[in-house]
């Protein structure tokens, strides 16, 4: 447990806040966290922050709860694994998830940590984590996908304070650098961190001398009560008491053949609480794909769905928390043992998306989403330049890929689209002024989004040739399993890599695999996977359908799924249209399902070979 | 011919500005807008100026116009059925649109995707490749071009925007494929990337080009009937546009570059706020220019606006140098509400628009917005001396009595009071981010408040900022057509490098920018400037060598004498930026990514008028006496004519100031000086003075 040290010791007194100061601390905390993820984004120098904006601010009270932010981390739990003091000018940094109750979860990202201090105490937090390109371990970006232990993961760093009193601690900064592959990268975007914690500490203290510090933590408290009581109304009324859903979607594999992984997760309404329980899930994974979840994040996830469809302005807080109970079991996927390894747990945070879409959309239908582009898929490429101007000199390349958003509610899912707040691709101009590629398609593939009344997004493929000999590392899922439509909606088609070679070979890759050699003119197909749809096809406006064949979104053949009969140039036949959609409705039942996943598990792997190129999985068993 | 005009068309009014420009006399006109030829009001408004100058149309020199018409045909969807030309394997570049969802966790989930600016069945992909370093990896497929440009000839395309993979490095292919298209689409308006944006990131310039192609057209032909018909009118000058960045330009280059032309209608009023707080005594400032619906702010330092390299209209962010104008989308007819479920109390995003309106228009609006909090709390009052509206408070009342009902709020005043409070902190919030955001202390700016609803909440601002004084400019509501008439003649020619600093020095530099000097220039002078009128700048966007933002530094030429100093200017300037807005360095290379000169004209000769020296007294333009709420309480207020006011007279809070379109609030515990140019000054009474006064 964190020792905190202040000098100013009589207690803040809590005093009432009217509702219009109350918007007034929101609002300029609001400000404060965008001012964050702006610093950041401008001085980091790894693509993956710089231009994919792969990282997550937070303020938080002074106990540490979450007053504003988006996701992810807790600081309770980092104070509360933290052994020393903590005083004024202290920042904090740590990559250990073991260490800090999985504030973060994998080694990759690194967490930094900063009281804010108003005359004499602490009066906030704030707290950034950025994921770094590359933490050093035994393959390029740090990521093994046979890693069986963290150890194999890189420089593991327990918390620390990187700055005590304002000093850097250069040594250990040193040290810690002279593990990584591109140590000017990770000081510059771990500067950028600290200055972004800096910024929004300064935001505070302003508040603190406008409104005083009882006011300004007195406004906190009434934010975090504002978000349990919204929270509290929205229990009752989307759930009948005692009454227990559950859903179950799948990680398609771990990296060293087991798969698929069953993620399980159940809610029960009790009273005024929710328990929300992981019971059932998949014990711990052998590779790396497990992830270590904090229960706070839970209760976030959970958040997010709830309340924003009920205030879009509000500033998403802690303040429920106590209003949801969670459950995870020992060794499970979501809790494994130390020292399971982690790197890979980028699906199973993706897939926490389409968990609760799933689960919570059963009392509401018509609210429900399909199964979406739930992952941030990577894929590096490093080497040596072999010749010219650069030789010798290191190169190294992650990056994140983007697929189909879901259909929806409101309408289609859009194509290629990121299910992630703030990320973008980066761009090819970027990348080959950069990098010893070419990119040679950047495009979304026709038919792979779900057929639906809304249509599922299409899935993308990115074409990369290869300029230097080096190798590449791919970190993707829903090879296997399928992203389910819904009320009707057919599923979205799965992801597939593979590389042309310049011999003329072609070769089917699996979706997690590392240090695979390239060679000069050798290209890979980075497909990632379509979203499901919503609806029943057959209900779609034949003329859309055209007008999609015409934009090259959906094929001809691909038409047929909606019912509709068209030439290329998207001219409908209507009334071929019209028989096709009676024989369709005739061979199918009345009541359309609620969710579609595609055949049984045990057809897909029965025929997993033929269809993906690649060997089924095995059933995974507990450690 | 001494007489200059100032044009500014906005969505409701036209006004004309002519401008003597021996006395600096003026003379206004505002007529209503005429949305389907906007000429016809313009020709209208200038007629009346003239009328009240008692001037013939031929005496007037040039027409300096500020235009919404790109804008407009953004805002509105009302643009050319643009085709666009890629690369092969990118034709889907503006459909993944870098694959970027707005708002937060789960926003995907009510993110309404717009439709791209070219249709994705109007692009077609051609074959040729060209590499990062320039080099020709694929020659281009003329005959692949042909049936791709026929293809979109068949479809009807009205302009065509041509943005191939790495053209910022090699324009070559992208101006075959220009010189084809001209064949095959005969006189269809054509957008070349490499014009247009030739800087890197293809999916920011291939968005640019696009824009510009699809409000070209209207642009080009407003631009031309304008033309038309003051030639017609007998006026004998030329027609000048000003472009976003503030600068003048001759019709025929803005129709040439009508994405340059996007913010044209805030350069206006922040070029305009410029002159205006000149004449008063300060050169460094924040501009707040509040309307109806929302709200742009600026930081003005030096009397030269910051500039920044993007341009934001509605949901379309594309490349062009612009004033730094960032708009919030709250004014006056923002609405409040109370989400039931959490019980805050909400100002906006939902705006009453013009139609209903706030409930005091009695125009049937009856949700509370801010101008009817303004009302309530009796700022705004209901009947204005000489205006034609008047407002009805019960109207306003009833409408903030549902607030009341929502929340735990006392009183309909109370109510208002934080209505106006919330929407002042917006306001705030986007004067932090053009100031403390950028590393500026607002308390080192005074603040210029213009806009229909801008010196109403002024005072407020001021107190928030501590930036003093609040300036009101004369006649607030014609700011943008001061600002066209009073701005000079401005080109830029820019050129992107992507260099780090050891692969460049200071001869090769002096020699680029030379070159860009020399294009900058040209258009200027073709438009018969006189060569040693001209001043040129230099700027330059640097980083450290890896990052992904560019921050742009100005570039002294003077230290490129030959003597090798120049890159270690620059270098260092940059170092003092990056360490202004981040508060640290880092020991990475520095890279020249853009290099650009801007050619500016000489400043038009017009002369401030000077009102009538008072004594310092106002007690002969007070009117009336009227109760307002302010700070939890209420109190008497004077109410003044503002053409009634001289020269140094001082107005002391709670005032409120009223004049043909705006009002002014002074609340207590500050004064409104008269400044002989005709401006307000607004001060607390114990303020000392941290303004720049030049």
């Amino acid at each position: 447990m964190a020792q905190l040290i202040e000098t100013a010791t009589t207690p803040l007194s809590p005093v009432d806040v009217d509702v219009i100061t109350l918007d007034l601390v929101e609002n300029a905390l609001r400000n404060a966290r965008y001012e964050m993820d702006e610093v950041l984004f401008r001085t980091a120098l790894s693509p993956g922050i710089r231009e994919q904006h792969d990282e997550f601010p937070l303020i938080g009270d002074p106990e540490g709860k979450m007053v504003v932010g988006q996701f992810g981390l807790s600081i309770p739990d980092f104070l509360e694994n933290f052994d020393g003091t903590i005083e004024e000018g202290d920042v904090l940094l740590t990559s250990d998830p073991y260490s800090c109750g999985a504030a973060i979860s994998h080694a990759n990202d690194w967490l930094v940590v900063m009281p804010i201090y108003f005359e004499g105490r602490i009066v906030g937090w704030s707290s950034m984590f950025g994921h770094m390109s590359d933490v050093g371990g035994k393959t390029p970006a740090s990521m093994p996908t046979d890693a069986r232990t963290i150890y194999e993961e890189g420089v593991v760093i327990p918390p620390f304070k990187l700055y005590k009193k304002g000093v850097l601690d250069e040594d250990a900064l040193r040290i810690i650098l002279n593990q990584v592959r591109k140590p000017d990268w990770n000081r510059a975007d771990l500067n950028g961190l600290v200055a972004a914690c800096r910024t929004a500490g300064r935001r505070v203290q302003e508040l603190c001398a406008r409104f005083g510090a009882d006011t300004y933590t007195s406004a906190l408290d009434a934010l975090l009560d504002r978000n349990y009581r919204a929270m509290k109304a929205l229990l009752q009324m989307v759930f009948k008491d005692g009454e227990t859903l559950s859903f179950t979607d799948y990680i398609c594999d771990d990296g060293v053949g087991y798969g698929p992984y069953e993620l399980k997760l159940s809610l029960t309404r009790n009273g005024d609480k929710v328990l929300l329980d992981f019971t059932g899930s998949s014990p711990q994974a052998q590779g790396p794909i497990n992830y270590f979840i904090n229960e706070n994040l839970v209760r976030m996830f959970f958040g997010i769905y709830m309340i924003t469809v009920a205030d879009p302005q509000i500033l998403w807080n802690d303040g429920f928390y106590p209003l949801v109970d969670v459950e995870i079991p020992e060794d499970s996927f979501w809790k494994p043992r130390f020292p399971a390894a982690l790197n890979a747990r980028n699906h199973g945070i993706g897939r926490v998306f389409d968990l609760f879409g799933g689960l919570l959309g059963q009392t509401n239908p018509d609210l429900l989403n399909a199964a979406g582009f739930s992952s941030s898929p990577h894929f590096m490429y490093s080497g040596n330049y072999s010749e010219g101007e650069r030789k010798g000199e290191w190169f190294q390349l992650y990056s994140i890929g983007f697929g189909g958003i879901p259909g929806r509610p409101i309408g289609d899912g859009p194509d290629g689209h990121s299910l992630w707040p703030s990320f973008v691709n980066i761009p090819c101009e970027y990348l080959e002024s950069y990098y010893p590629l070419r990119v040679e398609a950047w495009e979304t593939v026709a038919d792979t989004g779900g057929a639906g009344l809304h249509r599922g997004g299409n899935a993308v493929d990115v074409a990369y040739r290869f300029l230097e000999p080096g190798t590449i590392a791919i970190h993707d899922d829903r090879w296997l399993t399928y992203p389910w439509g819904v009320n009707g909606g057919a599923p979205g088609a799965r992801g597939t890599k593979w590389l042309e070679r310049a011999d003329g070979t072609r070769e089917v890759l699996p979706s997690k695999v590392h240090d695979v050699p390239v060679a000069r003119g050798d290209v890979l197909h980075f497909v990632t996977w379509g979203g499901g749809g919503w609806g029943d096809p057959l209900a779609r406006d034949p003329e859309l359908v055209g007008l999609e064949v015409r934009r090259g979104l959906v094929t001809v053949d691909g038409a047929r799924r909606y019912g509709v009969v068209c030439d290329e140039s998207g001219t409908v036949d209507a009334s071929a249209t019209e028989s096709l959609r009676s024989a369709l409705r005739e061979e199918r039942p009345d009541v359309l399902p609620t969710f579609d996943s595609g055949p049984p598990l045990e057809e897909i792997l029965a025929r997993c070979e033929e269809e993906t190129g690649l060997p089924a999985p095995k059933p995974p068993v507990p450690l | 011919m001494t007489y200059r005009l100032g044009v500014d068309v906005g969505g409701t009014f036209t006004d004309i500005l002519l401008v003597d420009e021996r006395s600096g006399e003026t003379y206004r006109a505002k007529t209503p807008s005429t949305p389907h030829d906007q000429s016809v009001g313009v020709l209208k408004g200038i007629t009346q100026a003239c009328e009240s100058a008692g001037i013939g149309l031929d005496q007037v020199g040039d027409v300096m116009h500020g235009t919404t018409v790109a804008t407009n045909a953004i805002l509105e969807g009302k643009g050319a059925r643009v085709g666009l030309v890629t690369t092969r394997g990118f034709r889907q570049v503006l459909q993944i649109a870098r694959s970027f969802v707005p708002g937060g966790l789960a926003g995907w989930i009510i993110w309404p995707k717009p439709e791209p600016l070219a249709a994705l069945e109007d692009t077609v992909e051609v074959g040729g490749r060209v590499a990062s370093d320039g080099t020709v990896v694929e020659d281009l497929d003329e005959a692949d071009v042909r049936r791709a440009l026929e293809s979109l000839a068949s479809q009807g395309v009205e302009a065509l925007s041509i943005s191939l993979i790495n053209s910022y490095a090699n324009a070559d292919h992208e101006r075959r494929v220009a010189k084809i298209a001209a064949e095959i689409l005969g006189d269809v308006t054509i957008s070349v990337s490499s014009s247009v944006l030739p800087e890197l990131r293809e999916y920011e310039r291939t968005l640019t080009t696009v824009a510009n192609a699809y409000v070209q057209p209207s642009v080009a032909r407003y631009t031309t009937n304008l033309g038309n018909e003051l030639a017609a009118s007998g006026i004998d000058g030329n027609l000048y546009m000003l472009r976003s960045d503030g600068g003048l330009t001759s019709a025929a280059a803005a129709a040439d570059n009508p994405v340059s032309l996007l913010l044209s209608g805030p350069a206006g009023g922040v070029t305009g706020a410029a002159w205006v707080a000149e004449q008063a005594g300060f050169t460094d400032f924040l501009t707040f220019d509040m309307g109806g619906t929302s709200t742009d702010v600026a930081l003005v330092q030096d009397r030269t606006p910051r500039i920044g390299r993007e341009t934001k209209v509605g949901d379309l962010t594309v490349r062009a140098t612009s004033v730094d104008v960032r708009t919030v989308g709250a004014g006056g007819g923002s609405i409040a509400h109370v989400p039931p479920l959490t019980q805050a109390l909400r100002v906006g995003p939902q705006s009453a628009g013009a139609v209903p309106g706030p409930a005091a228009y009695g125009q049937g609006g009856a949700e509370p917005t801010v101008t009817d909090a303004n009302v309530v709390l009796g700022y705004l009052p209901t009947s204005l001396a000489g205006g034609e509206v008047t407002l009805d408070r019960d109207a306003a009342v009833t409408a903030v009595q549902t607030i009341v009902d929502a929340t735990d709020l006392g009183s309909v005043e109370e109510a208002a009071e934080g209505i106006v409070d919330i929407v002042n902190e917006n306001m705030l919030g986007a004067l932090r981010l053009v100031s403390v955001q950028q590393g500026f202390d607002p308390r080192d700016f005074a603040l210029v408040a213009f806009g229909g609803a801008g010196p109403l909440h002024a005072n407020a601002l001021g107190r928030l900022t501590g930036a003093w004084p609040v300036i009101i400019p004369p006649s607030p509501g014609v700011l943008c057509a001061y600002g066209d008439a009073t701005t000079s003649m401005r080109d830029e020619a820019v050129r992107t490098l992507m260099r780090p600093f050891s692969a460049l020095d200071d001869d090769s530099l002096r020699d680029v920018l030379s070159e860009l000097a020399e294009d900058a220039r040209a258009s200027l002078l073709r438009d018969g400037l006189d060569e040693d009128a001209l001043t040129v700048t230099y700027a330059a966007d640097l980083r450290y060598h890896g990052q992904g933002f560019e921050i742009p530094v100005q570039i002294d030429l003077s230290t490129f004498d030959g003597s090798g100093a120049g890159l270690d200017a620059l270098r260092r300037s940059f170092d003092r930026e990056h360490e202004r807005l981040f508060s640290f360095l880092l020991d990475n290379e520095h890279e020249i990514v853009t290099v650009r000169a801007t050619a500016t004209g000489p400043r038009p000769a017009v002369s401030a008028p000077t009102l009538t020296a008072g004594g310092g007294d106002p007690s002969a333009a007070r009117t009336s006496t009227q109760q307002i709420w302010v700070d939890g309480g209420p109190v008497d207020a004077g109410i003044f004519q503002r053409d009634l006011l001289r020269g140094g007279d001082v107005v002391e809070g709670p005032a409120i100031v009223t004049e043909m379109d705006s009002t002014t609030l002074v609340l207590p515990g500050h004064t409104a000086t008269v400044h002989p140019s005709g401006s307000l000054l607004i001060r607390p009474l114990d303020h000392t003075g941290t303004g720049t006064e030049a």
